[in-house]
């Protein structure tokens, strides 16, 4: 038998093309230089962003009338979350739409702030309705009602969503 | 010994790219959650900042055992470090979690910050220090990271050389199934280097036979049979490595090469028909592909060793005409790099929401810079300038929008301001007049209360005489006064009357002390009650008067500061994605004028083969009329 080398002597031509030099080459040290700028430019950036989002939690969400609502699914559930609506004393506060992306990260674990906005201290009246489909492909339609009092600190009520068939209530509200 | 470093490589790349994150608990706190429904789709820099605030607040807490985020406070440092990390921001990561571990913390927080400092030792490229760290781990590994950190030490060992000790630890994971297949390909790579050949080529070979429905098990599969296939190749037993290279899935990050190496072994075993199979599939592929453009050779090459010239002649015509075809290409890719098109396509943003943005791109008509560079965009120094490519376009966006918030709320100040400044002296004039009542009447409530207090231990019934009384008693004084030195008729009596009428009022007042002490203090508590209304309303104005200062004062210096840092940011984020965009292109430029050369050498081959096969077609022909006319 030939020698492989011998008869493929075509596969050697990639290395007599990586034998010439090119022009400018980019050298790892350059590399990890310009990486070790950006990771000190990200340190900085997020320090601002920390900093706005205090400034703008002052500014415009005082602690005095700040409410915050947050999703969350219960653990293990599947069906598919399609849309939020969420009323606060009868008045449209969140609408919604879930992409696959976020659905999972609820799906995870996650928690979702999709509401903040200030309210006068007293009670209130939380109106919810999640729309979806269940793990057999059947829509899926529920409202819930709530009350919760706003006293003078931040007001955080959790909104737990599981799905029909579940153990606990279809959608459960938790004073935070 | 260069092949076997470019495995070596590849399989670190491999493996790293497939070791997941650890398992995370299912955080309480909301705003940890929150920062986690970030970090789960990618959108690292906003789970970074929201938790970075939230432990910013708790870490200003004077009695932080208080806040219940104290229970999850170490965990909340940990994710911070791995979306850090997930980030690309090795450095802070590292440093926080180095400040963990050297706290006053359990055995089990410092085993898993080890854990993940080995790894970041490990991602960049610092085996020395991974080795420190790793070895740092002591005592129960955690089942959340048991498999990740025995795999972990068994790469950190190899990138070291301690080949016998990654052989012990992989020889160990073979039944673990969020490894299946990368313990095994690890293990046949290390057993190859540790001189034990033959072992690790059984060991490659079994890993190659692995059923499995799982993606990234399939690709580790694919791998290990391209590896032993060419390992065999090398060693000159074509016959055996053809059997492996077709094993390899067609439809596979790695066929294209698989497909080539068939060719070749085939050719080694002087099996120039069956060279032709895989080559013939090959050939129809991308014609962008390296092995591609070779099976363009490699197809008249079979050909003309089958004595088939004129077939070879016209097939080396077809990838002549190919080649000048990818040459026009490749030089428009470098043109329409110089003008900077190809950064401009690569922060494309409908492109980036498809998972398989890279292979897209490559198709795109209008990007013909990208089609040559998707074995560029693979590599990790590339990936890695890209992505922080990618970075600084986000925070060029950022810091845009900030700007636009804080034009924001400086209207909204503004408004503010001229809102409340008119009217705010007034509110507080009228406040102070009120607040000096309140404070009388609070003063004269708690004498009062003072006063009931004493009577408790000293009974004074005088001082819970009713107005009535207190009116009929000054009567009876006047009276007393009137009557005192009358000696007229009748005097007497009256004395004596009204001395009954005192003794009357006097013994109810008296008699009926506990009711009137105990009303007295029904009295103070429906008081109280009052003042707790009242208390309430003065701490509510109090609040909202201080509120309606806040909303628009002391906000000047801070909102400065920040447009000032934005500032700063944004000059830097453009001066950085002007080098890293330089770099990129130059990276790119690199790579192109790499494969024109090489398709340049191409052409040349092909030409001498193109002239060499009419050459031999002809002869043949002759001597076919030759022998005819004898």
């Amino acid at each position: 038998m030939k020698n492989y080398l011998n008869i493929a002597s075509l596969g050697l031509l990639f290395s007599v093309a990586s034998g010439v030099c090119v022009a400018e080459e980019v050298s790892r040290e350059q590399i990890k230089g310009i990486d070790e700028q950006v990771q000190d430019i990200k340190k900085d950036v997020l320090a601002i962003s920390t900093d706005l989002t205090q400034l703008e939690e002052k500014l415009l969400y005082p602690s005095n009338t700040q409410v915050s609502l947050f999703v969350s699914l219960a653990q293990g559930e599947k069906f598919r979350l399609d849309a939020m609506e969420i009323k606060i004393d009868g008045k449209d506060a969140a609408h919604h739409l879930y992409t696959f992306k976020e659905l999972e990260a609820l799906q995870k674990g996650g928690v979702q702030r999709i509401y903040t906005g200030n309210i006068r201290s007293g009670e209130h009246t939380l109106d919810v309705t999640l729309i979806g489909k269940t793990a057999g492909n059947s829509d899926f339609h529920h409202s819930a009602h709530y009350t919760f009092t706003k006293d003078v600190g931040p007001r955080l009520v959790e909104i737990k969503l599981a799905g029909p068939g579940a153990s606990s209530k279809d959608i459960e509200f938790k004073d935070r | 010994m260069l092949r076997r470093s470019l495995w070596l490589l590849g399989l670190c790349v491999a493996a790293q790219a497939f070791a997941a994150a650890p398992p995370q608990k299912p955080p309480r706190d909301l705003y940890l959650g929150e920062a986690f429904y970030y970090a789960q789709q990618g959108e690292y820099f906003d789970a970074i900042s929201r938790l970075d605030t939230e432990l910013g607040q708790f870490y200003r807490l004077d009695e932080r055992q208080l806040d219940p985020f104290h229970l999850q406070s170490n965990f909340a440092e940990f994710s911070v470090g791995d979306f850090e990390l997930s980030y690309r921001m090795h450095q802070r990561a590292g440093r926080a979690i180095k400040a963990v571990l050297e706290g006053n913390v359990s055995q089990d927080i410092k085993n898993e910050a080890a854990f993940r400092l080995a790894r970041i030792y490990y991602q960049k490229s610092d085996p020395i220090n991974a080795l420190h760290a790793i070895e740092r781990i002591t005592g129960k590994i955690p089942e959340s990271i048991r498999d990740d950190e025995q795999f972990l030490r068994a790469q950190i060992s190899m990138v070291n050389g301690r080949f016998p000790e990654a052989i012990t630890i992989l020889q160990g994971m073979k039944d673990s199934r969020a490894y299946e297949g990368f313990a095994g390909y690890n293990l046949g790579i290390a057993l190859i280097q540790n001189g034990q050949e033959k072992e690790g080529l059984a060991q490659l070979d079994k890993t190659g036979q692995i059923s499995s429905e799982n993606e990234g098990t399939l690709s580790i599969k694919d791998k290990a049979n391209l590896v032993l296939g060419y390992r065999l190749l090398e060693s000159n037993q074509p016959g055996e490595a053809s059997q492996y290279l077709d094993r390899v899935r067609l439809v596979s990050p790695f066929s294209e090469k698989a497909l080539l190496g068939s060719g070749w072994s085939s050719v080694s075993a002087g099996r120039f028909d069956r060279a032709l199979v895989p080559w013939t599939l090959l050939v129809k592929r991308n014609p962008t592909g390296k092995a591609v453009q070779e099976s363009m050779l490699g197809v008249p090459y079979s050909y003309a060793q089958l004595n088939l010239h004129g077939k070879a002649a016209l097939l080396y015509g077809s990838a002549l005409e190919s080649f000048g075809q990818e040459l026009t290409k490749l030089d428009a890719s470098i043109d329409t790099i110089h003008k900077g098109n190809f950064l401009k396509a690569l922060v494309r943003e409908e492109l980036k929401q498809d998972p398989n943005w890279v292979i897209r791109l490559r198709e795109l008509p209008e990007t013909p810079e990208t089609f040559y560079l998707k074995d560029l965009m693979a590599s990790n120094d590339f990936q890695s300038s890209l992505q922080n490519y990618f970075d600084l376009e986000d925070l060029r966006k950022r810091l845009n929008a900030w700007d636009e918030y804080l034009d924001s709320w400086e209207e909204i100040i503004d408004l503010r301001r001229r809102y409340y400044e008119p009217l705010l002296p007034d509110i507080d004039k009228k406040f102070r007049t009120l607040d000096s009542q309140l404070r009388l009447r609070m003063e004269q409530r708690q004498r009062l209360d003072d006063r009931l207090q004493h009577m408790l231990i000293a009974p004074r019934p005088d001082f819970l005489k009713t107005a009535d009384e207190r009116i009929l008693q000054n009567q009876f004084a006047r009276l007393e006064a009137q009557y005192k030195d009358d000696t007229g008729e009748g005097a007497e009596d009256a004395r004596r009357r009204i001395k009954r009428l005192q003794g009357l009022v006097q013994f109810d007042i008296h008699t009926t002390y506990d009711q009137r002490l105990t009303d007295a203090f029904t009295h103070l508590r429906e008081l109280d009650a009052d003042v707790a209304r009242l208390k309430k309303i003065y701490a509510s104005f109090v609040r909202t008067r201080q509120a309606a200062t806040q909303s628009y004062q002391g906000y000047d210096d801070q909102i400065r500061q920040a447009r000032n840092r934005s500032r700063d940011a944004k000059e830097q984020v453009a001066m950085l994605m002007a080098r890293q965009g330089h770099m990129l292109e130059l990276m790119a430029v690199n790579e192109l004028d790499l494969r024109r050369r090489r398709l340049e050498e191409y052409q040349i081959q092909a030409r001498f083969a193109m002239a060499e096969s009419y050459d031999r077609a002809v002869k043949a022909q002759q001597q076919a009329v030759g022998e005819k006319a004898q």
